[in-house]
């Protein structure tokens, strides 16, 4: 919203003050100001002039030959513009001055010497009417510096609109002025109103027939004959980001920035009763910017004589729009229901300097103010104009008053610091509250501006207070809760743990991906979009379902870093949706998901880097072994239907990992080998950290065994190893592969048994009774010694 | 008698000029000082000399002997140390300019960011939290003092899903289950993904990182609060900060504030990262509202508590100079492969 500093002196004395300090204040005590422009600094040297003479331009049709009297002497201008006129009192920029254009020269125009030039508002910046020149109106002498004329010099600050949401008395001039007094310590004037009765004639029908119509106050004035505004009244408008249009919808458009209520004014000729209510079905109205608008059952609209006229707190209808020959209206200053008048400004897109007014929650207290003031304007400008209605005014739904108590200490314990007890009756006076200091207790009565939402607890005065205060003046202290100690989370720790190890020992790359699957980019590798929760409002409905694994998200990364290099990986811990939890929500799971790419390596080598990885990462976390198993069924049609492995540990599943499917390998990459991992950390997490068992080495020699075996096709070494683990040896201390080779349809193994005792030297004998029983298990799977 | 000894020592001097290596100075000194050497069998040729010339015998051996053993070791030394020498010479060159191939992983720099911030707050005796992406409407927007129809619920446009859950629009949104988790006092971090329903560009991302941080207690302050933030703010920018508050709306803090860092770049002169105020907008905070603490079982009369986010996000880009936030979920491991430390 655009703030004029001119308009704000209406209402309060900044004399002596550094207005700009006084805008940063602002910034400090009430809401952003982002930018500050400096209007009409630009012009210089811009006189009033009066055409004494004028001379058609003998080889041009545009151009005429001016004498112009600025005060000290007659000049020659050569002229373009279209609307000269003998006698006219015109801005005309001397020699030497300024126009936003730039400075001004003495110039040979057509052949004819030209000392200055007559100016159109748009070349003043005091509007963007450029299409003939400015006419002086009010009574000045020629010479008369146009700064003297028209308030042209200006400051103007916008202020953040956001930052204004919650505050509805800020959206019109005098609610920002209040806000300078307070600061400046400074008084604030009434706004001048016109006090008449109006006991002249009926009041305009008014009738509400929706609960979303809180208040709707009209009047009706008559014999109106001015259709444009004043020039300062235009250039504050203008200053402030709306246009000129005539001269009642500027008066409305002008009390709404000084008020912060939006009016209406309706052609007096066309309506003459009023209706609140909603329509009972669906059906189109044309608004006055010329659109249709469709309309339904929640949109609350103003009838006349049961045709709607206007959509409540939005926009009037094209109809009723004021034309410039009418002469009589009825003014509407009324207040809305601001949710149901944001839903319809939403659903229809349309948002207008009122509807985003109503938003906020306005006062209904200041409709009839606001008509009163309308009228003294009004006025102003047209003093034969008439108010023949009495003043109607139908209020139905009133704000509860709000009285807030709290003592001294309350405000000491939340701002930490003393701010005296003159100094909170001080500030809160200022902006409007009412104070009553008794017993050490203040009670605080909330003005209507700031009772509609903003201010409903005390929590809200320390805020009225301390921002006032400001808060650069705060003494600020450490606080004062001693210091307790902080509970480790091991999600956390291991968190980092894994992620440690994974880039620094394994020196994979972290990435960070989308929570929803990415339908283009997995249709491009043959992935389909697993049902899964959607979200229902993305722009993009292939993105809308939620990823169930991290793995193909990943595989996409994978393929866009094709050129990264011949052998990477990449993984990230994020959270995938699990199906849902027996309440319907998401079952949302912390998951690792790792990818390895390698052009250069055997899919065979990629795929036992991998396990080795996970075991590392298993063993190192948790102090204990990942069990890996080949799965019975694959969960994803991505995965490969033989070289899929289950993760457990504990007992407890924990991952998979996998192989793609080679129809998905092959459309990432013909010729690279690809390893799939994912681990759900949520489980993985809460599983106990074993403790280390610590056993002594023994002081007596070990004796390794080696076993070089011939095995069928297809054995495991998981069905190897049965052979002794289920022989219970106490003194059988360690079983390794020494060497894996497969020649010819051959395919053997060497596994190295350690022996020792703690007690004793193991004789020769004890162990091969104990090697006699391995091999006699490993016969029945028909695995047998080379020979 | 003289002439023995000047015999053994020309003889030994020229010897010895001709030694090359410490083997040849071993076979030296045996030949001369061992057992059976020639020094030893001037020594043994002691008895037949007459008793009146023994004593001049002796000291003639005897300073032959030291004389030999003094070449000996001067000649050692200085064999020695060509011998070192050669095998210096002898070694290959290295180029310790030859580049190496790394090959190390990366962290992605929300991780960095988020571990060094999250160390500061271990310091300062903040429980670090965890939360989840998925919440309902209660977590993140009726326990914050955001009723239906509010329009900070238009504020941060909403992704909502057919669970009837929404992806979090806050970090803010764990604020309540955080509450009834630890009670208070309380001081707890949470950072954390949210996502908001808006378009991307290089400035504007719809999934991204904040931190959140409340501390509640008996007589928690607005002042505690700024010292709070300043400090904080301090470590996490490594240099002292100087801080300003403005007012701010959030419905779920009361008085709410946004909080300014003086730029950090020109030292508030004004400059192009900071739009030339001297100043940047840098994090909402604010003292809980006691509606939200009540909504979190919390005693609103007893305990007060202030509560901030930081936009980790917005921190890592800061720190980086990343000018695209696109880059962070882009998974293009040309930008990301560099933040390789953690």
């Amino acid at each position: 919203m655009f703030v004029s500093m001119n308009w704000i002196q209406d209402f309060i004395d900044l004399s002596g003050l550094n207005i700009e300090d006084l805008i940063h204040r602002f910034t400090l005590s009430t809401a952003e100001v982002e930018d500050i422009y400096y209007k009409g600094e630009d012009i210089k040297n811009v006189v009033a002039g009066q055409i004494v003479s004028i001379e058609k331009h003998p080889d041009s049709k545009k151009l005429h030959l001016l004498k112009v009297d600025v005060g000290d002497k007659v000049l020659d201008i050569v002229c373009g513009a279209p609307n000269v006129q003998l006698g006219m009192m015109v801005p005309v920029a001397l020699e030497g001055g300024r126009v936003a254009g730039g400075e001004i020269k003495k110039a040979v125009v057509a052949g004819y010497e030209s000392y200055g030039m007559c100016c159109s508002e748009s070349e003043l910046g005091i509007s963007d009417d450029h299409s003939g020149l400015m006419t002086i109106e009010e009574d000045v002498k020629p010479g008369t510096d146009i700064c003297d004329i028209y308030p042209v010099r200006d400051i103007i600050f916008e202020v953040d609109n956001k930052s204004l949401t919650n505050r509805p008395d800020l959206w019109g001039h005098y609610g920002i002025a209040r806000e300078f007094a307070a600061i400046t310590k400074r008084p604030l004037k009434e706004v001048p109103v016109d006090d008449a009765e109006y006991n002249e004639g009926e009041e305009v029908p008014v009738e509400i027939r929706s609960e979303h119509a809180y208040r709707y106050s009209a009047l009706r004035i008559a014999n109106i004959s001015k259709t444009v505004s004043p020039a300062a009244m235009r250039i504050r408008l203008y200053y402030c980001g709306m246009r000129g249009i005539n001269l009642l919808a500027d008066l409305t458009n002008y009390i709404m920035l000084e008020l912060g209520q939006p009016m209406h004014a309706f052609d007096g000729k066309k309506v003459d009763s009023i209706a609140v209510g909603t329509p009972a079905e669906k059906g189109k109205f044309v608004t006055l910017d010329g659109n249709e608008r469709e309309i339904d059952e929640n949109t609350l609209l103003i009838y006349n004589n049961d045709e709607p006229v206007a959509i409540a707190g939005i926009m009037g209808g094209l109809d009723s729009e004021i034309v410039g020959n009418t002469d009589s209206v009825v003014l509407e200053s009324a207040n809305f229901d601001g949710i149901c008048v944001r839903k319809t400004s939403s659903r229809l897109g349309l948002r207008t300097d009122a509807s985003m007014r109503y938003e906020k929650i306005l006062d209904p207290e200041i409709t009839v103010t606001a008509i009163r003031r309308f009228v003294k304007l009004l006025k102003e400008v047209d003093p034969d104009c008439k108010v023949v209605s009495k003043l109607a005014d139908k209020y139905p739904k009133k704000y509860p008053h709000i009285t807030l108590t709290f003592d001294k200490k309350y405000v000491d314990r939340y701002t930490g610091i003393d701010i005296s007890n003159e100094m909170i009756i001080e500030t809160l006076t200022d902006l409007g509250f009412g104070v009553n200091f008794r017993d050490s207790e203040f009670t605080v009565d909330v003005p209507t501006w700031r009772a509609t939402k903003d201010v409903t607890i005390k929590a809200d005065i320390i805020e009225e207070i301390t921002r006032i205060y400001g808060y650069d003046n705060f003494k600020i202290t450490t606080t004062k809760s001693p210091l307790r100690p902080v509970r480790a989370e091991a999600v956390k720790s291991e968190d980092a743990l894994i992620k440690d190890l994974l880039v620094n020992k394994f020196n994979l790359h972290e990435v960070h991906s989308y929570i929803w699957c990415d339908g283009k980019k997995y249709k491009k590798l043959g992935i389909e979009v697993e049902e899964n929760c959607r979200i229902l409002n993305i722009p993009t409905p292939e993105n809308g379902t939620i990823r169930n694994s991290m793995i193909p998200t990943l595989l996409t990364m994978v393929y866009e870093n094709k050129s990264f290099g011949p052998s990477f990986g990449i993984f990230e811990a994020g959270r995938v949706v699990d199906g849902y939890l027996s309440n319907g929500y998401c079952n949302e799971r912390r998951r690792l998901g790792v990818v390895l790419f390698d052009k250069t390596a055997a899919e065979k080598d990629l795929y036992f880097k991998m396990l080795n990885m996970l075991k590392f990462i298993i063993k190192d976390i948790k102090h204990d072994d990942g069990v890996f198993a080949k799965a019975a069924n694959i969960t994803h049609s991505y995965q490969h239907p033989k070289n899929t492995a289950e993760i457990s540990l504990d007992g407890v599943k924990i991952g998979e990992m996998f192989t793609l499917h080679p129809m998905n390998n092959q459309k990432i990459d013909k010729n690279a080998a690809i390893v799939c991992a994912e681990i759900d950390l949520d489980s993985f997490f809460a599983l106990p950290v074993k403790d280390v068992q610590y056993v002594d080495p023994s002081k007596f020699p070990a004796i390794d065994y080696d076993l070089s075996l011939v095995l069928p096709e297809g054995t495991k070494y998981s069905e190897i190893k049965e052979a002794w683990e289920k022989l219970n040896i106490p003194e059988l201390t360690e079983a390794k592969v020494i060497d894996i080779f497969s020649a010819e349809g051959v395919h053997s193994i060497t596994v190295r048994l350690s022996f020792s005792s703690p007690d004793r030297t193991l004789a020769m004998e004890e162990i091969q009774k104990h090697i006699d029983a391995v091999l006699s298990n490993l016969a029945e799977k028909d695995i047998v010694l080379k020979q | 008698m003289e002439d023995k000894t000047s015999v053994i020592r020309e003889e030994f001097k020229k010897r010895i000029e001709s030694v090359k290596s410490s083997e040849e100075i071993e076979q030296l000194r045996v030949e001369y000082l061992g057992k059976k050497g020639h020094v030893q069998g001037l020594m043994g040729q002691l008895k037949a000399v007459p008793n009146e010339e023994k004593k001049a015998f002796g000291q003639a051996v005897n300073q032959l002997k030291q004389e030999i053993e003094k070449l000996l070791h001067e000649t050692h030394e200085k064999i020695e140390k060509e011998e070192e020498q050669k095998l210096i010479d002898s070694a290959e060159d290295y180029d310790v300019t030859l580049p190496m191939d790394l090959d190390k992983g990366s962290y992605h720099p929300i991780t960095v960011i988020q571990r060094e911030v999250e160390e500061i707050f271990r310091t300062m005796g903040f429980t670090i939290e965890d939360f989840s992406e998925i919440v309902d409407d209660y977590n993140c927007f009726e326990a914050l003092n955001i009723p239906k129809h509010h329009p900070a619920r238009d504020m941060q446009d909403t992704y909502y899903l057919s669970s009837g859950q929404l992806l979090k629009t806050h970090t803010s949104a764990a604020q309540n289950s955080i509450m009834k988790k630890y009670g208070a006092p309380l001081r707890a971090i949470f950072p954390g993904r949210c996502f908001r329903n808006e378009s991307t560009d290089a400035c504007h991302e719809n999934t991204f990182f904040q931190m959140e941080g409340i501390m509640i207690d008996e007589d928690i302050s607005i002042s505690n609060l700024i010292y709070f933030m300043k400090t904080m703010l301090s470590e996490v920018f490594g240099q002292d900060v100087n801080v300003r508050l403005r007012p701010g709306f959030f419905p779920f803090v009361e008085p709410g504030f946004e909080l300014d860092i003086q730029c950090l770049i020109c030292g508030g002169d004004g400059c192009p990262s900071c739009k030339n105020s001297g100043w940047l907008e840098l994090c909402p905070c604010g003292m809980i509202h006691p509606n939200v603490l009540k909504y979190g079982g919390i005693d609103a009369e007893k305990y007060t508590g202030f509560a901030f986010g930081l936009g980790l996000t917005r921190l890592a880009m800061m720190k980086y100079g990343i000018k695209d936030i696109r880059v962070l979920n882009s998974g293009n491991l040309k930008s990301l492969s560099q933040f390789i430390g953690k």
